[in-house]
């Protein structure tokens, strides 16, 4: 069992998941910010790993990740990074990015390193079912990582039980047609949207991801779902926090968390 | 071996359709009813008067003595130039805006380069009474200004890229990030053989007519429906795709496909994706692109707009995979120079992007009776400013 399976048979509800670019701001901060996110009380960590062209991202990831690449961000020097994390932290990470970046890198040697530096999960958008299922289901599963595919307001019942089936960890629920960093609030159409999910029966947890971005849409979302996912606001809190990563990270659980 | 797409929308180990959970829907749409509105007897008839009687169809394949000669082959230029709006892009946008009402749907979006395919787009929605969105990076917006006006007065609102190279390759990202902002109402018309399946063979279907024209009108006047060569173009490949689709399977033709070298192959200004790409994933597509080791998109760069895009499309990185095509890179000072020889010699301002596949004609021994083919993809209005500004005349 990794870590986000243990998390989510502990943990039911208000679960704190956020998102940030690694190698954003600085080159170095990466792991600085896992720990202070950790240390903060955060459950779960979405790590992006940043891409030229990031088709699901808005403006705020974007730029994050053209800053990050700017700074010799790649997932060599990531993994690398990452190396004595476990020395130091224990909090379920789960590594995000585009599937032109794991093909290059190789799938066999990605899943194996993700294994070595012990990082638990992987969400890969783009990632289509048929080729997951052909190239890395048992790759995944015989090295006990967890991968969490998305449900969208327009995906179909029949489509919903296909991606729960091969999901594990948590299904992302992405709360609107958009991409990341959209508009915030969540309006009732969208609880109408939660509340018909939370109707089927699910094999996994959930959390709720896009549009997050404050305590208020954080609650919202967590009455619909086992927690929620916030990445742009967040950025956004580090890109204006400047040097000093560890305060904006305080900062910022602090006022979702209040 | 097959050159065409197989049931599950892969050419060779390229297309598919890698596409975030936000796009599946309206691809999956798509995917499964393409193929039967195409074949339907009213969209048939709806899109074949559209060619003959708004386009203009067929166009004609001219005959280009004072080519020939220089060139020591007969040589053929399939007029796509004389289509209604100046370029083979409006045989897609015809239809896809007949496949978009079929759908449905009621707001287009659209990338564009050079602008053509923009204006294309433009056009058919004007003609349909249809809203317009058009994605078009800030540097193509500067250097195809007048395509720019040319969208504006046909009613359609063009929003500029600002990310990355600021070019096609961006405005694309940006008309897929509306798709997912619009899933409902929205049909994005992609304007060339490249994105996720079903989109490359829906293109090169729509395309296919002007190779479907070129067989008859050869027979006609070569008592043959084959050429020996067939010269196209290829930005993302949709001219080339139309010009090659009826020939795919006939091995005595051979296809030659134009991209653009930019300053040089090597010069790190190129868009010579055949020499340069490898294997990897494009606007949810898998073909050959340009990249980095760590599979970060390589900005391309060439003076033609339309060409100036860092993959291709699946269709040709099958045809380039197995050498059933044969490629050459053409730089930019050797398109300029084609289309400045085409102009004195034919009386034809051939577009930018065309003029790389005219200066390929150079690259060729042609036997003596060879018939040659070169699709015009398109008129050179578009790049006057360009053409001006590096002549000196
Ligand atoms: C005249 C002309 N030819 C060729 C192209 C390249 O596109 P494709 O390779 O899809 O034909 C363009 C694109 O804008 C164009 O305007």
């Amino acid at each position: 069992m990794n870590r986000i399976e243990k998390l989510f048979e502990e943990k039911k509800s208000s679960i704190l998941n956020i998102y940030f670019t690694a190698g954003f701001p600085n080159l170095t901060d990466t792991v600085t910010i896992i720990k202070s996110l950790e240390e903060n009380g955060v459950d779960l960590i979405e790590l992006g790993i940043p891409y030229s062209d990031p088709l699901a991202d808005g403006t705020t990831i974007q730029e994050s990740g053209n800053i990050a690449i700017g700074n010799g961000m790649s997932l060599k020097v990531l993994f690398e990074q990452l190396k004595d994390l476990r020395k130091e932290s224990q909090i379920p990470i789960i590594l995000m990015g585009y599937l032109n970046q794991v093909m290059q890198f190789g799938v066999e040697k990605f899943i194996k390193k993700c294994k070595e530096v012990d990082i638990d999960g992987l969400i890969l958008p783009d990632l289509p079912v048929d080729v997951y299922e052909a190239e890395f289901k048992s790759l995944i599963s015989s090295n006990d990582l967890s991968i969490s595919f998305l449900v969208t307001p327009q995906t179909s019942d029949e489509r919903i039980e296909q991606i729960d089936a091969n999901s594990s960890g948590f299904v992302y629920v992405v709360s609107d047609s958009s991409i990341t960093g959209g508009k915030s609030g969540i309006s009732s159409q969208q609880i109408e949207y939660f509340k018909r999910l939370n109707n089927k029966s699910w094999k996994n947890p959930r959390l709720i991801g896009f549009g997050i971005s404050d305590a208020q849409t954080f609650n919202t979302a967590c009455t619909y779902a086992n927690g929620a996912i916030i990445g742009s606001a967040f950025i956004k809190a580090l890109k204006k926090g400047g040097d000093d990563v560890t305060q904006t990270c305080k900062t910022f659980v602090e006022s979702i968390r209040n | 071996m097959t050159y065409n797409i197989d049931d599950k929308g892969y050419y060779g180990k390229f297309g598919g359709a890698f596409i975030p959970e936000m796009l599946h829907a309206n691809v999956e749409e798509l995917k499964q009813q393409y193929i039967s509105i195409m074949n339907e007897p009213s969209f048939q008839a709806d899109f074949q008067n559209l060619l003959k009687d708004y386009v203009g169809r067929p166009t004609p394949l001219y005959f280009a003595k004072r080519l020939s000669e220089k060139y020591k082959a007969k040589i053929y230029l399939k007029r796509e130039d004389l289509c209604h709006t100046g370029a083979h892009k409006v045989n897609n946008t015809i239809g896809q805006i007949l496949m978009a009402q079929r759908l449905g749907k009621t707001r287009i979006i659209a990338e564009t380069g050079a602008g053509q395919h923009g204006v294309a787009t433009a056009t058919v929605c004007a003609l349909m009474g249809m809203e317009c969105i058009v994605y078009m990076g800030a540097v193509d917006i500067k250097r195809q200004a007048p395509n720019v006006m040319r969208m504006k007065m046909l009613g359609a609102e063009v929003r500029p890229a600002e990310s990355g190279s600021k070019t096609l390759k961006d405005a694309t990202n940006e008309a897929i990030r509306d798709w997912i902002s619009n899933p409902k109402e929205t049909h994005y018309i992609i304007g060339s053989v490249v994105g996720p399946h079903p989109y490359p063979d829906m293109v090169a279907k729509f395309q296919s007519v002007i190779s479907e024209e070129i067989k008859w009108q050869l027979q006609e006047k070569e008592n043959t429906p084959n050429p020996d060569y067939v010269f196209a173009c290829v930005g993302g490949g949709s001219n080339a795709a139309g010009a090659f689709y009826h020939y795919l399977d006939e091995p005595n033709v051979k296809l030659i496909s134009v991209e653009a070298a930019g300053m040089g192959i090597n010069s790190g200004e190129s868009a010579a994706t055949s020499v340069l790409g490898t294997l990897g994933i494009i606007h949810g597509s898998k073909t050959l692109l340009m990249q980095t080791e760590d599979g970060q998109i390589i900005e391309p760069y060439s003076i033609s707009a339309g060409l100036d895009y860092p993959g291709i499309g699946p269709m040709h990185a099958h045809l380039i995979d197995s050498k059933r095509a044969q490629t050459f890179s053409v730089t930019d000072q050797e398109a300029l120079d084609a289309a400045l020889d085409l102009s004195r010699i034919e009386g034809i301002i051939p577009a930018l992007e065309t003029a790389h596949a005219l200066h390929a004609l150079s690259l060729i021994d042609f036997e003596p009776n060879d018939i040659v083919v070169l699709n015009l993809s398109g008129r050179g209005d578009k790049d006057l400013q360009t053409y001006i500004s590096n002549y000196d005349l």
